[in-house]
């Protein structure tokens, strides 16, 4: 079996939630163990190589430093997958850029403020080229192995094109709007099989916007429920926070 | 007499980014430093201006290995704050699903992180060949962890139905009548675990120190209660910024803390250390059976207190899953009133004492916020633990000296991500 496929998993700025989602595929990591090359990964492994075909990468861009090694990482593999909300659309990290760099160093840091390297946050792809995102926060355990298995095939996954809202209907529950909360679900990327939503809650938008979501109409029906724009901006901002920052 | 440099750049097997450097001249320690260089992430600075009810879904995102601990502190300093008292069902159940994320992360770090240095090897890979029974008993504890997360919070990294004043969903009888089942069936995979430990034993090493965790009367305490120390005293939840002294070094992005000494320990081992009394009958038989008893200063303990933490979050889980049968499941809704105020939680993650505060104002929005991570409390301990364990290996290799190191920051299953959080810091 001299020709498994080698992967490495690396994080930057993030919780690694997402690497603990590898390690709760349970039995299933074992497969995967036994039909990939794990080349490194530092928080489950000592062993350590530089050769690898397939990134997994977690985490957002924080710091000017994380650049050159996100460059590397990019200039060895043959595949970089955006592993995560944080990877993927910036994540939660994004709330940071809401507030002026310096203002937030002044108030974490006081007078060491200056020693401290941050930028506002970035995801993967403001970067580098990212090939495909695992999307989520956590990323979906079913949709690692589904893309994983496509990639060991040789073919590159196709994410849902539609939105959260149609999973929730398949999975008959009551309309997060009828239980008097706010949704991201309308203009949310499916996939997730709709877990917040059938767990009573709403959705909070974290696998990214749909390719052209009607953005407007979401807007209209916010206000319709009595949200102010500021309410808007704060449930776009939860996981979207990085786009409005893109040049 | 020797001389030789350790400079462990990203300990492995760690949740986040730590070096270790050592520089050892002549056998006389000259400098010994555990540096975080995680990126900073600014929660503090991010949940400024949005509504009490976020509070635990974007501190959750601090640390996806104790997400429900976050979540947990972050529902009961907003309670505190707007003056809400939870119900006793809504009480059982975050208990439940604290017990739950103790055990998952608790076996991660014994089985995955820990045990391959035991055994000397690497990681858990090749032990999936060489180990494969261990192996499996792990991964079965692990998804049941996993499985009861799942069921009771929807989801066990960044759970869904714990909200401020109580749950969106809340399982059936008959899940938890399955759960009840699942962990009785699991049980003789914990002794097994126990007499695993006890067979590989942990190296010897002691250096006296304070504890901190916190106690109620009439349990082993997990969610609130009041400050208890080693060195002897109680400390109220919102005085805890008297006992908590927390400061910062400039080769390290994470702060740290102080108490009564220099350093003190949070954690598995400084809760066995207060707590013990209050372990149940099967977590005590374990300790025994592992020779863990109060007051224990062996740093690399924290993983058999672990071990026996997993018996206790088992047990006394059953006695919970009981109380809810017995009472019946009923919709009880999560509405609160918002009223300005402070509130404080505390909350006893996998690493030791976690602290919310929050300010919360008329409209619900939080205006500050403080956070004090398990992790960051014990980056101290962890390097004056270093500073004196390195003497003691006079005369072993650099890489029996690197590999104890590592081992010793490994015991205290550092969550760096957590650490890095960041937030005012008070020089002191």
């Amino acid at each position: 079996m001299g020709m498994k496929p080698k992967i490495a998993i690396f994080d930057f700025g993030c919780c690694e939630g997402c690497q603990l989602q590898i390690v709760n595929l349970e039995e299933h990591l074992l497969d995967l163990i036994g039909l990939v090359d794990v080349r490194q990964w530092r928080e489950a492994m000592s062993e350590h190589a530089d050769d690898y075909d397939i990134a997994l990468v977690e985490g957002s861009i924080t710091r000017e430093s994380e650049i050159p090694r996100l460059q590397a990482i990019r200039r060895q593999a043959k595949v970089l997958v955006a592993l995560g909300a944080c990877a993927h659309t910036g994540g939660v990290n994004a709330l940071k850029n809401q507030r002026p760099m310096a203002e937030a160093l002044q108030t974490v840091y006081g007078e060491q403020a200056s020693a401290f390297d941050t930028i506002p946050t970035r995801p993967l792809s403001a970067v580098v080229q990212v090939d495909l995102a695992v999307p989520g926060c956590p990323i979906d355990r079913t949709e690692l192995v589904e893309v994983v298995k496509a990639l060991l095939l040789g073919k590159m996954p196709a994410l849902p094109t539609y939105p959260v809202c149609v999973q929730c209907k398949m999975a008959e529950n009551t309309c997060v709007f009828d239980l008097g909360l706010t949704c991201m679900g309308p203009v949310t990327r499916a996939g997730c099989r709709a877990i917040c939503p059938s767990f009573g809650n709403r959705c909070l938008g974290c696998r990214g916007l749909i390719p052209d979501p009607n953005v407007n109409a979401h807007k209209e029906v916010l206000a319709e429920h009595g949200r102010t724009v500021e309410d808007i901006l704060a449930e776009y901002r939860l996981f979207g926070g990085a786009e409005e920052e893109r040049p | 007499m020797t001389s030789f440099d350790v400079n462990v750049h990203y300990v492995t097997r760690v949740e986040g980014h730590g070096n270790l450097q050592a520089k050892v001249r002549d056998g006389r320690l000259e400098e010994c430093r555990w540096e975080i260089p995680e990126a900073p992430r600014f929660f503090e600075s991010m949940i400024r201006g949005r509504a009490y009810y976020d509070a635990p879904f974007v501190t959750s995102r601090i640390c996806g290995i104790c997400s429900i601990g976050h979540t947990f502190a972050a529902i009961q300093g907003i309670e505190n704050a707007i003056g809400f008292t939870p119900s006793e069902q809504t009480m059982l159940l975050r208990q439940l699903l604290i017990h739950g994320e103790t055990m998952q992360s608790h076996i991660l770090h014994a089985y995955y992180l820990v045990a391959p240095d035991l055994v000397g090897a690497p990681s858990v890979v090749p032990l999936a060949s060489s180990h494969r029974e261990v192996v499996l008993c792990a991964i079965r504890l692990h998804r049941l962890a996993n499985e009861w997360c799942d069921l009771i919070g929807g989801r066990t990294t960044h759970p869904i139905s714990p909200v401020v004043g109580g749950w969106t969903h809340l399982p059936s009888a008959e899940a938890l009548k399955g759960l009840r089942e699942r962990i009785v069936s699991e049980l003789p995979d914990v002794q097994a675990t126990v007499e695993l430990f006890k067979a590989v034993g942990v190296p010897q090493f002691e250096r006296p120190t304070e504890y901190l965790a916190l106690k109620l009367p009439h349990e082993y305490a997990w969610y609130g209660g009041e400050i208890a120390s080693t060195d002897g005293g109680l400390t109220p939840l919102p005085d805890y910024k008297q006992k908590v002294k927390e400061f910062i070094v400039p080769y390290s992005t994470a702060k740290r803390a102080r108490a009564n000494r220099t350093s003190y320990a949070v954690g598995a081992l400084a809760r066995v250390n207060v707590n013990y009394d209050q372990l149940t009958p099967l977590a005590r038989q374990a300790a025994e059976t592992l020779g863990l008893k109060p007051i224990c200063c062996n740093p690399y303990m924290n993983t058999v207190a672990q071990v026996v933490e997993v018996a206790h979050a088992m047990e006394d889980a059953l006695r919970i899953i009981d109380e809810l049968l017995a009472r019946g499941i009923h919709e009880e809704g999560y509405a609160v009133t918002v009223r300005p105020g402070r509130g404080v939680g505390a909350v006893e993650v996998p690493r030791g004492t976690l602290y919310h505060e929050y300010t919360v104002d008329e409209q619900g929005r939080i205006t500050d916020a403080n956070f004090v991570i398990p992790t960051n409390q014990n980056h101290q301990n962890i390097e004056e633990d270093l500073q004196a364990l390195v003497p003691s290996l006079e005369g072993k290799s650099t890489e029996e000296i690197t590999l104890a190191m590592e081992m010793l920051v490994r015991a205290y299953d550092p969550c760096i991500s957590c650490s890095t959080h960041l937030l005012d810091v008070e020089f002191i």
